[in-house]
């Protein structure tokens, strides 16, 4: 049986978002964003949310993200996603607002702002796109590399005497009486895929519902910042990347 | 026995040639083209094994681009 008569009479199992707009990423061969934002669409039209949604862009790799997804977006200055999304979800509080932040952007600049939002208990979702590097600015070391980790500014490895030592956000967030649900998942399988599709439909339907911040860490890979191919990135964040941020839920959803 | 197979349909000119569908596939249906490029320059995917296919769809779940569509049929 050829192609054509597979596609004639068989069923259609997958095929690109309906809410993914018709136009190339600019994202680098095999970066993990490209995944989430397609996890993002399918979950928005999964739980009926195309008008109800607003995201607020972040700066970073991720500042494209209104060109990519077909809702309503905000762009906020560097870091200042929760604060704009704080002030979206008091407007109009039947949205349905997320942010979509890196690591530079919520773990650096912006930490006093999600740390107060999630301590507000906002009713927002944040989607923290963890890859231990400032990818966009040409990898130089962010609060989230690991300890040995070599960048643009730590080319003989992050040390922690000099540096500090990684910055573990999640966990910090997880403690604070106003997150409703923190989990930590990753896209480097078909399997942790489907798992994080699941935590952002629970994360987007407890935001909507109203129940308090929700947080989903996505541990990512930068493969042009690590400066190895796509699999071998996802091979060494396997191997590193986990053993400092484990995967699973750090508050599961009461 | 109902047997299944699949097929998927890459979309050429949005590949990135990332690779990460040839390590995904459970059945080495995948590979990227040896010499030929698309229009940007990259090795797009292509299927190498058609027969081996069971439209399980993990190439199209892992895709970055969402350039793969997957289509399934179950035979009697």
């Amino acid at each position: 049986m050829n192609q054509d008569e597979i596609i004639k009479q068989g069923t259609k199992v997958y095929s690109r978002p309906r809410l993914m707009d018709d136009r190339n990423m600019h994202y680098c061969p095999g970066c993990s964003h490209g995944v989430v934002h397609k996890l993002v669409s399918e979950v928005i039209e999964e739980l009926g949310l195309e008008d109800k949604t607003i995201g607020i862009a972040p700066v970073g790799c991720a500042v494209f993200a209104y060109h990519y997804i077909d809702v309503d977006w905000v762009e906020a200055a560097h870091g200042r996603a929760p604060a704009v999304a704080t002030a979206v979800k008091r407007l109009d509080p039947s949205r349905m607002v997320f942010t979509y932040q890196g690591d530079g952007d919520l773990a650096a600049i912006g930490t006093a702002e999600t740390i107060h939002a999630a301590n507000r208990g906002e009713n927002i979702a944040m989607i923290f796109i963890n890859n231990g590097i400032y990818g966009m600015t040409g990898g130089q070391m962010a609060p989230t590399t690991l300890e040995g980790m070599k960048t643009a500014t730590t080319p003989y490895g992050r040390r922690v005497d000099l540096n500090g030592y990684p910055l573990n956000i999640t966990p910090l967030l997880a403690q604070l009486p106003g997150t409703c649900y923190v989990t930590r998942q990753s896209v480097h399988t078909a399997a942790s895929v489907r798992k994080c599709k699941a935590a952002i439909k629970k994360a987007f339907q407890a935001a909507l519902d109203g129940r308090g911040t929700a947080v989903i860490e996505v541990v990512s890979t930068c493969n042009s910042g690590w400066k190895m191919s796509p699999a071998k990135a996802n091979e060494w964040m396997e191997e590193n990347m986990f053993k400092a941020y484990p995967l699973g839920d750090l508050k599961p959803l009461e | 026995m109902a047997k299944v197979i699949g097929t998927v349909v890459v979309d050429r000119e949005r590949c990135k040639g990332c690779d990460l569908c040839v390590v995904a596939c459970p059945c080495d249906v995948l590979s990227l083209a040896a010499k030929d490029v698309n229009d940007r320059g990259y090795h797009y995917a292509m299927m190498v094994n058609p027969e081996a296919c069971i439209g399980c769809a993990a190439c199209a779940t892992v895709c970055p681009d969402a350039c793969i569509e997957v289509y399934r049929l179950t035979q009697k």
